[in-house]
């Protein structure tokens, strides 16, 4: 059973990716890293297969040995449509917050401690138009809904 | 035949999602569709109970009649049956709550006709989880329920749920990415991922493996159940969400962590002994959280930490690594989930009926309306850990446990080979618990103090060193004071605040039960031969 070095140093190489873009603050940047990190993950347990062998088909006269394994491949598809939905997921929510900042929020920016303190009065101010805000937003919902049905 | 019952407890809540979202605009048909499901699988669960526990083993259901290793394999034993039956009956209680809110609102606060169909998926997630033979069915069963979650929590979409929700969203994600990098090195290591063969296979492995492939999957486990210090997200993300959504996930979400660090502890890894660990970070999670919910002025808040802060004492059960250990633990989590959930809806029905959930903004609740003050004092005492209730019976079982497994006394027979730790730590541990358990009742007066017992009249330019010492909670959204209580929503509440009540009543027999699960767990070997009845290796 050795795995191939090249998965192992792309799988490596994703995960580093990942992560480093996962730090910065803005969502749609935090959705790059996941992906990264996602397929990273995909990759290494795609690796834990072994080296690679023939197409696991068990017909007559077939080497079992020089098979390659076929669970990782199956819990590699799973994942892969796993994040697919969270993916779709995910570029809901940016959107939505992208659309939120239109509107005067605070957008995906998530405020740490420390700006909270800074700007109190200020945030003060965003959250009663935020509430403005959701509402706006709701009402436009409403409307839209309101055609669907028309 | 009862074989067939158990994918069925799965299927079923999948297929009603399906139903509910075909029929989308039609409540009444949805609210049918999702409480049938959720009753049929309570009965299912509880004829599987009957059938286990009389046969004293368990049923292992091979899916598609794969065999074992290679297959889906399905595993129902005591503790899973449980946990089962008191998840789909909590799930039950909130859906018709969340149905009488439903109903009560009359403008859409949030899209009813997703909010079915998304919550029978997080139930689909939620049993697979309880059931699964198999680490990646596990997975699978925790990345259902947690999509689902997500739907939830962001349920409406508005700017101060996104903001909350993205913090547990990416958490979440994260601890995923955790769990799957986990089950690739385990099956690296051992070519399975089956838990009864890995149970066999991982001791065999050198120890410095086992313990690096153990602490990768705590972690995974440890942010879902949030211990501390991986429970950071909780109390941020959780408050903002509707109340039902809230109260589903503070009972359940965080209770299926911690079945799963049960079972790996159990059966996963039942050589590698990370007791002492398990007792520094049970005592730590009970500490901290705590702490954290003295100063919190919003109940939701509050309620939040509290929650971090009791699932240390879970924590703390598992760390003993004994029988007697293990059976408190199964009943503190069946007396948590009961009364968590409980205390969630009726600060909701607070929040209706105030039009708040701080305390610096809340007063006269009491004579206001008697019915809201019952529905909360019961389990606020509950959760106290006040006498004669449930609250009070599992920690003193789990500390009885404790002083057993401190002295070495017969009755404090450990798993399987492991240890507990060393003696003066549990010793610490317990005072910390009893500590923890008086602070969460003072926490809980407090609130009833000022919002029930105070005069209506005082609220405005009411000052006392009291209520400096807290923060109020960052994002506060303007509610509405209805001064309403729906009455069904009151009929929800008030059957789970009865069934808290009962788990008191018939504290003894659900004792045993839970003795009797713990039993099962006892030697990894019990549940290794119920999904290879001739041996495996």
């Amino acid at each position: 059973m050795t795995p191939t070095l090249v998965l192992v140093i792309v799988a490596a190489a994703l995960f580093g990716a990942g992560v480093a873009v996962m730090l910065e603050r803005s969502l749609t940047r935090v959705l790059i890293g996941f992906l990264l990190v996602g397929n990273g993950v995909n990759l290494f347990m795609f690796s834990m297969a072994g080296a690679p062998g023939l197409a696991p088909l068990l017909v007559d006269g077939v080497d079992e040995a020089a098979l390659s394994d076929p669970l990782p491949q199956a819990f590699v598809l799973t994942a892969i449509v796993i994040n697919l939905g969270l993916t779709a997921f995910m570029l809901a929510l940016v959107y939505r917050t992208w659309w939120l900042a239109q509107l005067g929020a605070q957008g995906d920016i998530i405020g740490d401690e420390e700006d909270a303190e800074e700007d109190a009065v200020e945030t003060a101010g965003l959250i009663r138009s935020t509430a403005e805000d959701d509402r706006a937003v709701q009402d436009v919902l409403d409307a839209s809904d309101e055609e669907v049905r028309r | 035949m009862t074989d067939a019952l158990v994918p069925l407890m799965v299927l079923l809540p999948m297929l009603g999602a399906a139903t509910a979202l075909m029929l989308g605009r039609h409540l009444r048909a949805q609210m049918a569709v999702s409480t049938g499901v959720l009753a049929a699988v309570a009965t299912i669960a509880v004829v599987l109970l009957a059938e286990v526990d009389g046969s004293g083993s368990g049923i292992a259901v091979e899916v598609g009649a794969w065999p074992a290793p290679f297959g889906i394999v399905l595993v129902v034993d005591r503790l899973s049956a449980i946990m089962i039956i008191i998840s789909a009956i909590m799930l039950l209680g909130v859906l018709v709550y969340a149905v009488g809110q439903g109903i009560a609102d009359q403008h859409r606060e949030t899209p009813v006709s997703i909010f079915h169909p998304t919550y029978l998926i997080l139930s689909a997630g939620v049993f697979n989880a309880f059931v699964a033979g198999d680490l990646f069915n596990l997975y699978v069963g925790f990345e259902i329920l947690l999509s689902a979650s997500y739907v939830l929590l962001t349920l409406g979409g508005t700017g101060e749920r996104i903001r909350a929700g993205i913090t547990y969203i990416i958490v979440s994600l994260m601890s995923s990415l955790f769990f799957l990098s986990a089950i690739a090195l385990i099956y690296g290591a051992t070519g399975t991922a089956t838990i009864a063969q890995l149970s066999v296979r991982i001791a065999e492995l050198p120890q410095d493996v086992q313990l690096m492939l153990h602490l990768l999957l705590l972690i995974a486990f440890g942010i879902k159940a949030a211990v501390f210090p991986l429970s950071f997200w909780l109390p941020d993300s959780y408050p903002t969400a509707p109340a039902p959504v809230t109260a589903v996930f503070a009972g359940l979400l965080t209770k299926v962590g911690v079945y799963a660090i049960i079972r790996a502890e159990t059966v996963i890894f039942p050589e590698s002994d990370l007791s002492t660990l398990f007792l520094v970070v049970g005592g730590l999670t009970m500490a901290v959280g705590i702490l954290g919910a003295l100063t919190q002025a919003d109940i939701k808040r509050l309620l939040s930490f509290t929650l971090v802060s009791h699932i240390g004492y879970m924590i703390f059960g598992i760390g003993l690594a004994s029988i007697a250990g293990l059976a408190a633990t199964i009943y503190y989590v069946v007396h948590h989930i009961t009364v968590q959930t409980t205390l969630f809806l009726t600060t909701g029905l607070i929040e209706r009926f105030g039009g708040a959930t701080s305390i610096t903004r809340l007063g006269g609740l009491r004579s206001a309306s008697p019915v809201l003050a019952v529905l909360f004092f019961v389990p606020a005492l509950n959760l106290g850990g006040i006498p004669p209730f449930s609250g009070f019976l599992g920690k003193v079982g789990l500390f009885v446990a404790g002083a057993d497994a401190a002295n070495g006394t017969a009755a404090s027979q450990t798993l399987g080979t492991s240890s507990t730790g060393p003696a003066w730590l549990i010793w610490v541990v317990i005072a910390v618990g009893t500590a923890t358990s008086l602070v969460t009742l003072y926490a809980l007066a407090r609130f009833w103090n000022l919002a029930f017992w105070r005069p209506t009249g005082d609220v405005e330019g009411y000052r006392s060193a009291m209520i400096d010492s807290m923060q109020e909670a960052p994002a506060g959204a303007t509610l509405v004071a209805t001064r309403t209580t729906p009455r069904l929503m009151v009929a929800a509440t008030t059957a789970l605040v009865l069934l808290t009540v009962a788990l008191t009543v018939f504290a003894g027999p659900l004792y045993d039960l839970a003795g009797r699960a713990a039993e099962n767990l006892r030697d990894a070997s019990v549940y290794v031969s119920l999904v290879f009845p001739e041996g495996v290796r």
